[in-house]
C-alpha cells in the first residue's frame, strides 16, 4: 500500500474571496437576451454556464441565473441587469455576501468532490454548474483549471473547509487498491 | 478421536505467507498466525476448534464455514473505542497484535455455565418466548425474562467512542458486477466489450472466488481475466468491497475495507460507497448447505467447501482424519484435497444410491472408500467430533458402523446467493432438478424504465458449473433434508438447522403442527434465520423441513424475504464523515468569532449557534442574563440578530401573494413602513411570525424566525410553483447576505448616533415600525425601528462582510453608554416580560393565532388567507380552547416551563384532568419576580382565578391568571 505512505493531501483546499454574485430571476425566454447583454455573457443552456474567463453566468433553474464576477464590477453589473429587466417582471439582487467559495485543486480533486457530493465528479464536464450538496449543506460545483470551484453559504464556510479537508486526507484516494 | 497437532500444514495455503508470523491474543492467550490468515484459520492453526457458544443453549460451536455465511465463529475484537462485537472470524483478516474475546459464554468459552440451557432444551421449545408472554403472565415478567435477559445477547456493545475515521464516496457505472469470481470477471469482460463503464466489486481481498481452490488451472484462468480487465480503462476493479444492498433506481450500497482493525495506517477505516448502477450483474456465487443429521453441531462438523478452503487457501488442517458426507459430487473435491495434503479420509458417505461421476471415480482411484446410499446416524463427541455412526440413508438410523474421525465435512448441495437479485423485488423459482431457488429471469427487479436492472450469472444464477473448460462433468445432487430419511424424533431433535439460534428440525416441525403455515411466521416463531448470519445456511434447509411437515412442495412454501444488508454494516460506516466537528454543519454569523472571543455561552438554534449569554469573570449564565437585561432596560445592548430569515418578495403580484401568506394585510403597507405578521399552515395553525418591511412599490422584505428561514422560503416557492403559477412573484432568500444587529434600550439612539452616517434616527424621521436606508459608519445599512424587547430599538442590517465592523464600532464608541452585548436568553426574558409570543414556546403546531389573543393581527376584511378556512371550523372557534394568559406565581418561585394546571377529576387512565400549561416562564430581573405565560382553558375569561400546578415532588404550585403583559403595559418605553 504505497498510497498510504503519501503525505500529500488529495487536493489543495483554498478559500477564495473577492467574488461578486448576483442572483437573477426572470422568465428567461422573454428576458434572456436582455439579461445576456446586461451580464455581458451569452445565456447558458440548461445546467450550463458561460464564461469569458473573468465573469461567469450560470443556469440555476428554469427561471434563475447566477452571475459571478469580480467584486469591483458588482454594482455596475447590478445596475446593468436592473436596466435590462426594466419593464419586465424580474429580480436582480446582490448575494455576494451570502456566499463562501473554495477552490479544490490538484490531480485528485475529483476524489474529494466524489466523497461529498452525489455527483459523478470525474465526469462533470467543463461549462457545467451542478447545484448539489457537499455532505449536509447546499453547494454549487463547477470546473476550473486544475480542479473545481465550490460555493456554499457563508455561515457554513468553516464546515465546508473542514469536510473538504477531511475528504482530502493523504492516502485516502479513491483509486482501487 | 483426539485432535492432534500439527495443524499448520507444511504445504499449500495460497493465501498465506509462512515467512511472516503474526502474534495475537485470544481470551488472554498468546497465539501465532501467519500473514494472510483469517482469524478462523489462525485459530485452527493453533488447534482452537471451539470458537463460540450458541445463542440459546450455549452449545459449543466451531467454525462451520470459511466465508460470510459463518454463523458460529464470532468474536469481540479490539479494545476500548475500537472494540467491536460479533466480528466474523472467517472473513476478518488477522492483523498483528489483534485481541480477540469469545462471546456468549461465562465464566469461559471452555466451561460455560449457560450450557445448562441445553439440558433444559425440552422445556425451551420453539416459540418459548411467545408462549410465556401469554401464559402464565407473571412467570414471564418475574421468572423467564430476567433469566433470558441475562443469558441472551450475542456480544457486548462497545462502551467508548469509536476513534476511527470513516468516509463515503459516490460511484457511478453503466454496469456494476458484484462478485469477482470467474463468472463475475467473465461477465465484466463481456460488459466492457459491449461498451460503457464497468465496476467490479469483490467482497474478498483476493480475486477469483472458488475457482483457484476448486479447479486445476483456476488461478491462471482468473489471472488471465484480470489481465484483460486491467488493460481496459473503462473497467474499475475494487476488492475488499462488500455490496451490501441494492435499492430502487439501481442504487447500490457497498462497504470498502480500507484499514480494518489497523489504525496505524492513518486511513479512514471503511468507506461506504453509494453507487448509481445502470445495470447490476449479480455474480455472487453460491453457498454450500449443511446436512441435517443428529449432532451436526458438534465442533469439527464443517461444510465440505470450508474444509478444503482451510487446507488449500490457508494451509491449515482442521483435523487429521476427515469423514466426508455428501449428496453431490462437489464434496469429493474435499476428500481429494485432504488426501493430497496428507490427511486421512477414512470414508466418503454418499447419500445417493449411485456415485459414478468423474470426481467419485477419482476418489476411488485415490484409494478412498466410498459408501453410497449411506448416511450419518449420529456424531459423537462433546466439544469436538470423536466419531460418526453410519447408517442407511433410506432407513431410521440403525447404526451400521462407527468410524473415528476429528472432522466431518458435509455437503447438502449449493444454494445460489440470490440476495441482491431479491432486495429490490426480483423473484425466485424453485429448480427441482438442482434442488435450489434461483433467480427467475422472467421476473427480475425493475429499473426506472420498467425493464429488469439486475441479471444473475454463474453460480448465483444456479449455474454451479460456470468455470467453463475447467469443469468436469458432475452427477446430480440428491435433495436430502433429513439424514437418514426416516429418522425418529430422538434423532431429529438433535439436527440443527440454525446453528447460532439453536433451531432444530423438531422446532420447525412443532411450528408447523401449531399452525404456522407461512414461512415468514415460522421464521419469527422459531427464530430460524434470525441470527447475525441472517439464515444464510439455515434458510433452505428450514423451509424444506417446513414444506415436508406441511406436506406441500417447496415452491408452495417459498422463501423468507431477503433484505439488505447482506452482511452487517457498522453504524459508523453509515454515518461516515459525519462525526466529531463534522457531525452537523454548524452555522456561524459574521460576528461568531467575536462572541467566541468574549467567552459567550452558545445555544443551538437550528444549525446555528447563538450566544445564550456572555458571562463575565466568575459570572454564571443566570447572573450574566440578569446583568444583560438590566443593561438593556437601563441603557443599551446589542443582539446579533443575523440568523433571522430575510426573504425578498418582488413582483406585481407580491402584495396579493403576501396577503395570502400572512393573516393580516401586507399589500396596504406603505413603502418605508414595517408590520408584524403571522403565517399559518393550511390547517390554520400558527407556523411563523416576523416583521415585514415594504422596500419599494413592488418589493417586500419578510423577516422570519431563525429556524423558519429555509422552511418559509420553501413554503413560498411551494405555493408559487404548485398553486399560483400565473402570479408574477419572485422570491430570494437573502438571510445570509446581511448581518443584523438589534440595538435596544433607552440609549439605543444615542449609541447609533455616535457613529457618523447619513440616516436621521430622530423619532420624527424614523418613527416606531418604520425603516430607512443610508450609511452608518460608512457602511450601507437599512435601519428598522422595531422592537422585541419593548425598549426603544433599532435593527440595523448591513452586508454580512461588514457586520463585524459595525458591531465593533458600536461597542468602541458606546463604551461610556455601557453598551452591552446580550444573548438569546435575555431576549427571551424581555419578550416574555412584554407578553410577546415566541414560535415554538407559545406555539407547538396545534395553536392558532386566536388562541394567543392575536386577533388584532388577523384581517377581517380579506376574502382569504392560508389557514382562514381552517380557523373557521367548529373546534377552532370553540370557546373552550386553551388561550394565552399571564401566570403570576403565588409562592414567588418560578413555575417550571411545561407544567400542567390540573382540573377536578380523573381521566379513564387515572390521571388528573388538565386545564392549561405553562409555555414560557422566567425570573424577571427588572420586576424581581417570576413572570410566566401559559395556555389555559377559557383563560382570558378567568382573570384572577388561581390554578394548581402539581409538581413531581408532590408540592402543588399555585399561580393566578393575569394579563400576559407584565412590564410597561402602556408601551411608553418604545420611545426611549
Amino acid at each position: 500500500m504505497a498510497d498510504t505512505q503519501d503525505l500529500t493531501p488529495l487536493a489543495l483546499i483554498t478559500p477564495v474571496t473577492g467574488f461578486g454574485m448576483i442572483t437573477i430571476r426572470a422568465d428567461l425566454d422573454r428576458a434572456g437576451e436582455a439579461l445576456a447583454e446586461g451580464a455581458g455573457l451569452a445565456l447558458p443552456d440548461r445546467t450550463g454556464l458561460t464564461t469569458d474567463g473573468s465573469r461567469m453566468l450560470a443556469w440555476m433553474s428554469p427561471d434563475e441565473l447566477l452571475l459571478v464576477l469580480p467584486l469591483a464590477e458588482r454594482n455596475e453589473a447590478l445596475h446593468a441587469l436592473t436596466q435590462a429587466l426594466m419593464g419586465e417582471h424580474g429580480l436582480a439582487v446582490d448575494v455576494s455576501d451570502a456566499r463562501a467559495v473554495f477552490d479544490v485543486t490538484g490531480p485528485r480533486a475529483a476524489d474529494v468532490i466524489a466523497k461529498l457530493a452525489p455527483v459523478d465528479a470525474a465526469m462533470l464536464p467543463e461549462g457545467h454548474l451542478r447545484r448539489t450538496r457537499l455532505a449536509q449543506t447546499a453547494a454549487a460545483i463547477w470546473r476550473i483549471p486544475g480542479g473545481f470551484r465550490v460555493t456554499g453559504f457563508r455561515s457554513t464556510a468553516d464546515y465546508l473547509q473542514l469536510i473538504l479537508t477531511n475528504a482530502a486526507l493523504p492516502g485516502s484516494g479513491l483509486a482501487p487498491r | 478421536m483426539t485432535h492432534t497437532p500439527p495443524f499448520r500444514l507444511s504445504m499449500q495455503g495460497r493465501r498465506i505467507d509462512r515467512a511472516y508470523p503474526q502474534a495475537f491474543r485470544f481470551d488472554g492467550r498468546h497465539l501465532r498466525g501467519v500473514q494472510g490468515d483469517s482469524l478462523a484459520s489462525a485459530l485452527l492453526a493453533n488447534g482452537q476448534m471451539l470458537m463460540g457458544r450458541s445463542f440459546k443453549y450455549h452449545r459449543p460451536r466451531g467454525p462451520l464455514a470459511s466465508g460470510a455465511e459463518e454463523p458460529n465463529a464470532l468474536f469481540g475484537l479490539g479494545q476500548g473505542g475500537r472494540f467491536e462485537p460479533n466480528q466474523r472470524a472467517t472473513t476478518t483478516a488477522l492483523v498483528p497484535g489483534m485481541i480477540l474475546r469469545s462471546q456468549n459464554c461465562w465464566p469461559s468459552l471452555d466451561s460455560d455455565i449457560g450450557a445448562i440451557n441445553g439440558a433444559l432444551s425440552p422445556v425451551l421449545p420453539a416459540g418459548f418466548y411467545y408462549k410465556t408472554f401469554i401464559h402464565p403472565r407473571p412467570f414471564w415478567k418475574h421468572l423467564f425474562e430476567p433469566i433470558i435477559r441475562r443469558s441472551a445477547g450475542l456480544g457486548a456493545a462497545p462502551t467508548d467512542p469509536d476513534p476511527d475515521r470513516y468516509e463515503q464516496a459516490y460511484g457511478f457505472a453503466d454496469t456494476v458486477v458484484v462478485g469477482g469470481g470467474i463468472a463475475g470477471l467473465t461477465a465484466a469482460r463481456e460488459a466492457a466489450k459491449a461498451g460503457g463503464t464497468v465496476l467490479v466489486l469483490e467482497q474478498d481481498s483476493h480475486w477469483g472466488g472458488r475457482t483457484p481452490t476448486d479447479h486445476a488451472g483456476g488461478q491462471a484462468a482468473i489471472d488471465a481475466l484480470l489481465a484483460d480487465l486491467r488493460a481496459r480503462d473503462t473497467v474499475t476493479l475494487r476488492r475488499a468491497t462488500m455490496a451490501t444492498g441494492l435499492y430502487d433506481h439501481g442504487y447500490l450500497i457497498a462497504r470498502e475495507a480500507l484499514a480494518d482493525h489497523d489504525p496505524n495506517l492513518g486511513l479512514p477505516r471503511q468507506r461506504l460507497w453509494r453507487i448509481r448502477a445502470g445495470h447490476v450483474i449479480a455474480a455472487t456465487g453460491a453457498l454450500e448447505r449443511p446436512l441435517a443429521f443428529a449432532c451436526n453441531d458438534v465442533p469439527g462438523v464443517m461444510l465440505a467447501s470450508a474444509v478444503r478452503d482451510f487446507i488449500a487457501d490457508y494451509g491449515v488442517a482442521p483435523g487429521r482424519r476427515i469423514v466426508v458426507v455428501t449428496t453431490n459430487d462437489d464434496a469429493y473435491r474435499t476428500a481429494l484435497a485432504a488426501r493430497a495434503a496428507g490427511l486421512d479420509v477414512p470414508v466418503i458417505v454418499d447419500a445417493r444410491p449411485v456415485a459414478d461421476g468423474a470426481l467419485p471415480q477419482a476418489a476411488r482411484a485415490a484409494g478412498i472408500t466410498v459408501l453410497t446410499g449411506a448416511g450419518i446416524a449420529k456424531v459423537t463427541g462433546g466439544k469436538h467430533v470423536e466419531a460418526v455412526i453410519l447408517c442407511d440413508q433410506s432407513g431410521e438410523g440403525r447404526p451400521l458402523q462407527t468410524i473415528a474421525c476429528d472432522v466431518v465435512a458435509m455437503s447438502g448441495g449449493w444454494s445460489p446467493v440470490v440476495h441482491l437479485y431479491s432486495h429490490c423485488g426480483g423473484k425466485l423459482l424453485w429448480d427441482e432438478a438442482q434442488s435450489m431457488f434461483r433467480p427467475d429471469p422472467d421476473r427480475p427487479p425493475l429499473g426506472a424504465d420498467g425493464k429488469g436492472n439486475v441479471t444473475a450469472t454463474g453460480a448465483a444464477n444456479g449455474d454451479l458449473r460456470c468455470a467453463g473448460a475447467l469443469e468436469r462433468p458432475e452427477g446430480a445432487t440428491l435433495p436430502v433434508w433429513v439424514m437418514p430419511a426416516r429418522a425418529p424424533y430422538k434423532l431429529r431433535a438433535k439436527m440443527w438447522l440454525d446453528f447460532q439460534n439453536d433451531v432444530k428440525v423438531t422446532d420447525v416441525e412443532l411450528a408447523a403442527r401449531e399452525g404456522y403455515a407461512s414461512v415468514e411466521h415460522t421464521k419469527r416463531y422459531t427464530t430460524l434465520g434470525m441470527a447475525t448470519d441472517q439464515g444464510k445456511l439455515s434458510n433452505i434447509n428450514g423451509l424444506a423441513v417446513l414444506s415436508k411437515a406441511l406436506n406441500q412442495p417447496i415452491q408452495a412454501t417459498g422463501t423468507t424475504t431477503f433484505r439488505p444488508p447482506y452482511t452487517p454494516l457498522t453504524l459508523a460506516t453509515i454515518a461516515a464523515e459525519a462525526k466529531g466537528d463534522a457531525f452537523q454543519p454548524l452555522r456561524k454569523t459574521p460576528m461568531h468569532g467575536w462572541h467566541q472571543a468574549q467567552g459567550a455561552s452558545f445555544e443551538p438554534v437550528g444549525l446555528w449557534r447563538r450566544p445564550y449569554a456572555y458571562p463575565r469573570g466568575a459570572e454564571d449564565r443566570h447572573a450574566a442574563v440578569t446583568r444583560e437585561i438590566l443593561a438593556v432596560r437601563g441603557g443599551v445592548g446589542t443582539l446579533d440578530a443575523s440568523t433571522l430569515g430575510k426573504i425578498l418578495v418582488k413582483g406585481p403580484d407580491a402584495g396579493r401573494f403576501l396577503d395570502m401568506l400572512y393573516t393580516n394585510m401586507m399589500s396596504t403597507l406603505p413603502v418605508g413602513k414595517c408590520r408584524y405578521g403571522l403565517m399559518c399552515s393550511e390547517n390554520g395553525f400558527l407556523m411563523d411570525d416576523g416583521v415585514v418591511a415594504r422596500l419599494s412599490d413592488d418589493s417586500w422584505l419578510c423577516h422570519t424566525t431563525t429556524g423558519g428561514a429555509d422552511r418559509i422560503h420553501g413554503h413560498m416557492e411551494d405555493w408559487l410553483q404548485c398553486e399560483w403559477g400565473d402570479w408574477k412573484v419572485w422570491t430570494a432568500n437573502l438571510t445570509e447576505q446581511y448581518a443584523q444587529i438589534a440595538v435596544a434600550g433607552p440609549k439605543a439612539r444615542a449609541a447609533l448616533e455616535r457613529l457618523p452616517g447619513t440616516i436621521d434616527l430622530s423619532p420624527g424621521a424614523l418613527p416606531f415600525m418604520a425603516w430607512t436606508g443610508g450609511e452608518i459608519a460608512g457602511i450601507p445599512a437599512r435601519v428598522f425601528r422595531i422592537s422585541f424587547s419593548g425598549e426603544l430599538s433599532f435593527e440595523v442590517a448591513v452586508p454580512a462582510s461588514r457586520g463585524l465592523e459595525l458591531w465593533d464600532r458600536l461597542h468602541a464608541t458606546g463604551q461610556d453608554l455601557g453598551i452591552t452585548p446580550y444573548g438569546t436568553e435575555a431576549m427571551h426574558v424581555m419578550r416574555a416580560e412584554k407578553g410577546f409570543i415566541m414560535i415554538g414556546d407559545e406555539t407547538d403546531g396545534t395553536v392558532i393565532p386566536q388562541d394567543l389573543g392575536l386577533d388584532w393581527a388577523i384581517s377581517k376584511k380579506k376574502a382569504d388567507y392560508i389557514g382562514k378556512r381552517a380557523q373557521a371550523r367548529s373546534h377552532m372557534t370553540d370557546p373552550e380552547r386553551w388561550k394565552l394568559v399571564g401566570l403570576e406565581s403565588l409562592s414567588g418561585k418560578v413555575l417550571p416551563d411545561g407544567a400542567y394546571a390540573v382540573a377536578p377529576g380523573h381521566n379513564p387512565n387515572g390521571q388528573r384532568h388538565t386545564q392549561g400549561r405553562v409555555t414560557s416562564s422566567y425570573h424577571s430581573p427588572v420586576l424581581d419576580r417570576p413572570v410566566a405565560m401559559g395556555l389555559v382553558r377559557r383563560g382570558p375569561d378567568r382573570m384572577g382565578e388561581v390554578l394548581d400546578f402539581p409538581m413531581p415532588s408532590g408540592e402543588v404550585m399555585q399561580a393566578r391568571i393575569v394579563d400576559p403583559v407584565f412590564y410597561d403595559s402602556e408601551g411608553s418605553r418604545l420611545n426611549g
